[in-house]
């Protein structure tokens, strides 16, 4: 790649990405490409900015096409606004290439101006798998490739003229032989875990847990750019709590009253259990409407004072607003905020807050 | 495939480059051997002698073998890779390399519009891949040098290209890369709003700004009657002769302050010549536009060229250079770039059969007047004259015709039919396409609207003065569908930054004339009478 297109091409990202202050921006498309991964399709991003011109619009508009089909049959795919020609495009099982996730941890932290996070204790810790990936020309006997030393051998045969095919004798001689080799491939072993726990009582909606579910995809997506290995936990709750998967926590709906003390009791009991917190870098956060068991508030500020604080990095406690609970929890929860420096609240009444609330949330660099 | 391209690629084509500036900076960009190895160069000499045997005439052809991640580059570009600097580039090239690396699509090749050509082969292809590719090539070399729409393209692109962006990386050191780059924008945001057909009409004069001479006065005649003296008063009665001279100088007092006088189609150039810019962007604007008008013909013979260059690597396969063993490597390519995908028109696919047709109909004598009245179904399916005028009736076409003529001239009812050709529209309700029809008529004018002006819209300059405020008022001219108006406004808005003053778009919206407008920080929409309605005004005239 010649540094003229490398050029070109970081200020398409840049632009892409906001970092460079241009009108663009309300013109940047995210696209897809349709592609084939072994089985599956998968959906490449392309991003894409396309300044405005005078164009057709849809109405009235169509074109030509060829093929099969009866005056009426909708085309597979809409066309390209008052362009002629309509693409085609597979159906059927489509995933999203990961190849954005890192790009987009990036994102999040430039748009939000992240500090990078310090871990608490160890910082990495790898061990190394061995991975047979390669073919080599020497090796043990036992790790002799087979196929490929006959398929070779016969190809040699059949180049010197030693083949028969009516009498089809292969025999590989030394140099014929393959050999499978192997590759050091790192395995990180998990240094950090992140516990989410959220009240599923009856006064959180569908809304609210929608909320909930994007903050901690972006959550994730940070700690998980700083960590190599990172272990996820899920705590709901409502008088009681249980730890859960991450399908089951975002749509669990229970009914019952709110215990928060109950969560962060778990939570605690699972850090001792699976996560020493001095291998560990322990995340929790904790997503609630504020509503609790009247005596209860106070029990949990303690709890978290005494024992739970001591062993995270960071306790984050977010509020989406219901139109039910009270909200009362932040002004304990705020209490904590001027003693202890690893805990932060945050308030999130809608989707436009989330943004916000992860700056407040992954802004203190722990 | 030839730049310019408006149409998804298929698996397929070649493209093009200018000329080699020198070898080491040439070398600097792309740091291994581009010649030719001595294989590919025995076959370029055998592929041009059949091409030159077969009656093809084209201009130097040098080929250029490259690495994928080059061409990708080198098409980002337009096939110019010495171009100006815009990150659009960049996208472009992130796109390709994206289908690239993923197996969805793959440049077999380039050719650009120069003298001598420059063609680029791919380094991984097969033999019979840069035996067929050479092919097609040599075909879009014949059409660049012989049709008549690239007859005004300059063929020294190459450094014409490498001129342009060598100012325009001056202007970005010298007035910051950001505003330059800005400006790039908008100027590429009204690129289209060229005349594409002022490179063969001349509809005017030049206009200098600092023609200061008094106009020659045009005295009109007055309609005077042949009369004998003492008669003279009545015959020609000297009130009708004041009221007739009065109202001729009131016409000609609205011709001299209408600016333009007429209708002006060539947006671009209209505001290279009045619009109040600064040395610099005058000259980028002139960029911009030199290179559109370069683009052009390419996106107005796309189905012919590429049609044109199909025709001519299948014929030259096929009957010459194809070996046996090369029979299915070659078909499955073939077919792979002629592959038709539901709804989706092929131009490779369209022209090539086109052509063919063509070829037919004149071998055997199914034209003209006789062979048009015929009502005889059984005489016409055995009609055959022998003329064998085919050949020379295509190469004739491929000079003298453009996408537009040459569909509205050779597609046929029988033809649409064989080919399975429908249109479709769009269906509001629910919001998605559905197929239309496939009666010949709908075909033809659908597929013949989505090809004018390049399926853009037209766009006139209507008053430089609007108002008496110096306004620009630019009018579209309505033919059935409506503009997308989001776009539309964001566009005005470029042209706004260019003009400084207010400018006004006259268009249709919803049946109804609207004015679109916008004053440099707030863009208006707003319904305008009867009187005001564009449908109304009489075509612009074209002299």
């Amino acid at each position: 790649m010649s540094q003229q297109i490398e050029r070109d091409h970081q200020r398409f990202r840049k632009i892409v990405r906001g970092k460079v202050k241009s009108g663009l921006s309300k013109y940047i498309s995210r696209g897809e490409m349709i592609g084939k991964k072994g089985r599956d399709f998968v959906s490449i991003p392309l991003p894409s900015i396309e300044l405005p011109q005078f164009r057709y619009g849809q109405k009235g508009s169509g074109g030509t096409g060829q093929g099969e089909g009866q005056p009426g049959q909708p085309l597979t795919q809409p066309a390209e606004e008052g362009e002629g020609g309509a693409g085609d495009q597979p159906g059927g099982h489509i995933l999203e290439v990961d190849l954005t996730l890192e790009e987009l941890a990036d994102i999040l932290g430039e748009e939000l101006s992240l500090p990078r996070i310090e871990p608490k204790g160890k910082k990495n810790i790898v061990t190394t798998k061995d991975k047979y990936t390669g073919i080599r020309q020497t090796g043990p006997e036992s790790l002799k490739h087979f196929k490929r030393t006959f398929k070779r051998a016969m190809k040699r045969q059949i180049a010197s003229g030693t083949y028969n095919p009516a009498d089809p004798l292969v025999i590989p001689i030394r140099e014929d032989k393959q050999y499978r080799s192997w590759r050091e491939a790192p395995k990180p072993d998990a240094v950090a875990a992140i516990i989410y726990m959220m009240d599923v009582s009856g006064s959180m909606t569908d809304e609210q847990k929608e909320i909930v579910r994007i903050e901690a995809f972006w959550i994730d997506t940070w700690i998980k750019k700083h960590y190599k290995g990172v272990e996820n936990v899920y705590i709901v709750h409502d008088a009681e709590a249980h730890e859960v998967d991450e399908h089951t926590f975002y749509h669990t709906r229970e009914s019952g009253g709110t215990k928060i003390s109950t969560a962060y009791d778990l939570a605690n009991k699972i850090i001792d259990k699976r996560f020493p917190s001095t291998e560990f870098n322990i995340y929790a956060f904790h997503f609630s409407d504020g509503d609790n068991w009247g005596d209860d508030s106070p029990l949990c500020v303690t709890f978290l004072q005494n024992t739970l604080l001591p062993k995270l990095n960071l306790f984050g406690y977010g509020q989406v607003e219901s139109p039910y609970g009270s909200g009362e929890f932040y002004e304990f929860i705020t209490e904590l905020l001027e003693k202890k420096d690893n805990v932060v609240a945050s308030r999130i009444p809608n989707r436009e807050a989330i943004l916000g609330s992860i700056k407040e949330f992954l802004g203190t660099g722990k | 495939m030839v730049p310019g391209d408006d149409f998804p690629h298929n698996a397929v084509p070649a493209l093009a480059k200018g000329e080699r500036l020198n070898n080491d900076e040439y070398l600097m960009t792309i740091p291994y051997d581009t010649r030719l190895p001595p294989d590919l160069a025995k076959l370029k000499l055998e592929i041009e002698a059949h091409a030159r045997s077969f009656g093809l005439d084209f201009y130097d052809t040098i080929f250029e073998v490259v690495d994928a991640d080059d061409l990708n580059e080198i098409a980002a570009y337009g096939g110019f890779p010495t171009r100006y600097p815009h990150w659009s580039f960049g996208m472009q090239y992130e796109e390709l390399k994206k289908g690239y690396e993923y197996g969805l699509s793959k440049i077999y090749e380039m050719v650009i519009n120069n003298d001598p050509c420059y063609a680029y082969l791919m380094r991984c292809n097969h033999t019979v891949d840069q035996k067929l590719v050479m092919a097609h090539v040599y075909g879009h070399c014949d059409f660049f040098k012989n049709n008549a729409y690239f007859a005004h393209t300059s063929r020294k692109m190459m450094d014409e290209m490498a001129n342009h962006g060598m100012r325009i990386r001056q202007y970005s050191d010298k007035h910051g890369e950001d505003e330059v780059e800005r400006f790039v924008d908008r100027c590429m945001s009204i690129d289209d709003l060229i005349d594409i057909h002022s490179t063969a009409i001349k509809r005017r004069e030049e206009v200098s700004r600092f023609d200061f001479k008094e106009p020659v006065e045009e005295t009109e005649k007055l309609t005077r009657f042949e009369s004998k003296d003492y008669m003279d008063e009545y015959i020609n009665p000297r009130a009708a002769l004041k009221a007739e001279g009065d109202e001729l100088k009131r016409k000609q007092q609205v011709i001299d302050r209408s600016f333009p006088e007429k209708p002006e189609r060539d947006v671009l150039l209209f505001l290279i010549e009045f619009a109040p810019l600064k040395p610099w962007q005058r000259d980028v604007l002139s960029i911009i536009r030199d290179e559109a008008y370069y683009f052009a013909p390419q996106g107005q013979t796309k189905i012919m060229n590429e049609g044109w260059a199909s025709y001519w690597h299948s014929t030259i396969m096929t009957e010459r250079a194809l070996e046996g063993w090369e029979c299915v490597d070659y078909a499955d390519h073939h077919s792979g770039t002629m592959a038709m995908s539901r709804g989706r028109l092929n131009p490779y696919k369209l022209g090539i059969e086109l052509f063919r047709d063509i070829e037919r109909r004149w071998n055997t004598g199914q034209f003209g007047k006789e062979w048009e009245e015929c009502e005889n179904l059984e005489k016409k399916r055995a009609w055959n004259l022998n003329l064998n005028l085919g050949r020379s009736k295509i190469f004739e076409v491929r000079k003298i015709h453009n996408d537009v003529t040459f569909l509205d001239t050779f597609l046929t009812p029988e033809f649409c039919v064989e080919q399975k050709l429908f249109s479709f529209a769009h269906n509001e309700p629910q919001d998605n396409y559905v197929i239309e029809s496939r009666e010949f008529q709908k075909i033809k004018q659908r597929l013949l609207f989505s090809l004018s002006n390049h399926g853009r819209p037209f766009i006139y300059v209507v008053d430089g003065n609007y108002k008496n405020r110096g306004e620009l008022l630019l009018r579209h001219e309505y033919n059935g569908v409506d503009l997308h108006i989001d776009r539309a406004a964001d566009t005005l808005a470029n042209v706004q930054a260019i003009w400084s003053r207010p400018v006004h778009l006259h268009t249709i919206a919803e049946g109804k004339p609207v004015l679109l407008s916008h004053d440099g920080t707030n863009a208006t929409q707003k319904q305008i009478g009867e009187v005001d309605d564009p449908r109304k005004h009489t075509p612009p005239a074209t002299k």
